[in-house]
């Protein structure tokens, strides 16, 4: 990478690292919500929810 | 003119069927785009006459660049339509774009500075453009903290919604600064009036990460989306349908 190699293989590295958060944190949140959604649900038809 | 489907986005239940059904059709593109860019900018594309290999930053650092400013459009934009129309879908996809725009600010000024080293010999000036990034990165943190620091889901909207209207004022700062003040930051080569300043085998993969980028984000925004809307709307009966 004519000596840039230091630079650009961290800059791509973050890049990437940044973009796959984004994709994992995005997909969590929506099955947290949905779990969250489930759980209020289940507890309503218990008849533990206020 | 029929207003029907604007008035069917304020539906939440529609909003989550629809940001389902598209997540895909963003994803996919977005997926063989990046590959292909990344192929192309690093395997394919000349080096550069002055800056050599290192100029292939530039399909990491642009892109990100593009949609850290992008995306605050599209945020205030969304807060401003849930300001005016108390649409609450609309206060949604302004929190959902926040963490992603974040995150892509943070990604433009560290290839910034991994760039600025070797070119300009540091890796941070107080230089105009420079300041304006950070200044962004900071406007979404504040969103961020507003919204997460107020309990009342309302207020929270409505305050983080007139913080996102006022940043505004930054992105022009943040486009024109090279040009009104004397900046060590380089001139657009892309996103200018007249035509890229840039060969064709250089330009394509740089297009095409943008682009790549760009659908990137509309995926994870309404993957986002369809959370923020779901936990909203927790109590509803749609979503007792959608998780049964």
């Amino acid at each position: 990478m004519g000596g840039y190699a230091a630079f650009l293989w961290p800059a791509y590295a973050v890049t990437f690292a940044v973009v796959a958060w984004n994709i994992i944190a995005a997909r969590r949140a929506h099955q947290q919500a949905l779990v969250e959604a489930r759980r209020r649900f289940s507890a309503d038809a218990d008849g533990d929810a206020p | 003119m029929d207003w029907t489907w604007f008035h069917r986005l304020a539906s939440p239940p529609h909003i989550y069927r629809v940001a389902g059904t598209l997540t895909p059709w963003f994803a996919w593109p977005a997926g063989l785009l990046i590959v292909s860019a990344l192929y192309a900018g690093l395997f394919l594309a000349p080096p550069d006459y002055q800056q050599g290999e290192g100029f292939r930053m530039i399909y990491v650092h642009a892109p990100s660049a593009w949609l850290s400013v992008m995306i605050y459009g599209v945020m205030a934009t969304a807060a401003a339509v849930g300001l005016i129309w108390r649409m609450k879908v609309a206060h949604a996809a302004a929190a959902s774009c926040a963490a992603i725009g974040a995150s892509f600010t943070f990604v433009s000024l560290v290839t910034g500075m991994l760039w600025g080293k070797p070119m300009w010999g540091t890796y941070w000036v107080w230089d105009p453009r420079l300041t304006a990034q950070l200044v962004l990165l900071i406007l979404y943190l504040g969103y961020m903290a507003l919204r997460s620091g107020i309990d009342d889901l309302g207020r929270a909207d409505r305050a983080s919604a007139v913080l996102a209207i006022i940043g505004v004022v930054n992105l022009p700062i943040i486009r024109y600064s090279v040009e009104w003040w004397n900046s060590i930051h380089q001139a657009p080569s892309v996103m200018k009036m007249e035509r890229p300043s840039m060969p064709f085998d250089m330009l394509a993969p740089l297009l095409m990460m943008l682009l790549g980028f760009t659908l990137l984000f509309a995926a994870v925004m309404l993957v986002r989306m369809r959370a923020e809307v779901l936990r909203r709307e927790r109590g509803a009966s749609w979503v007792k349908e959608v998780v049964s």
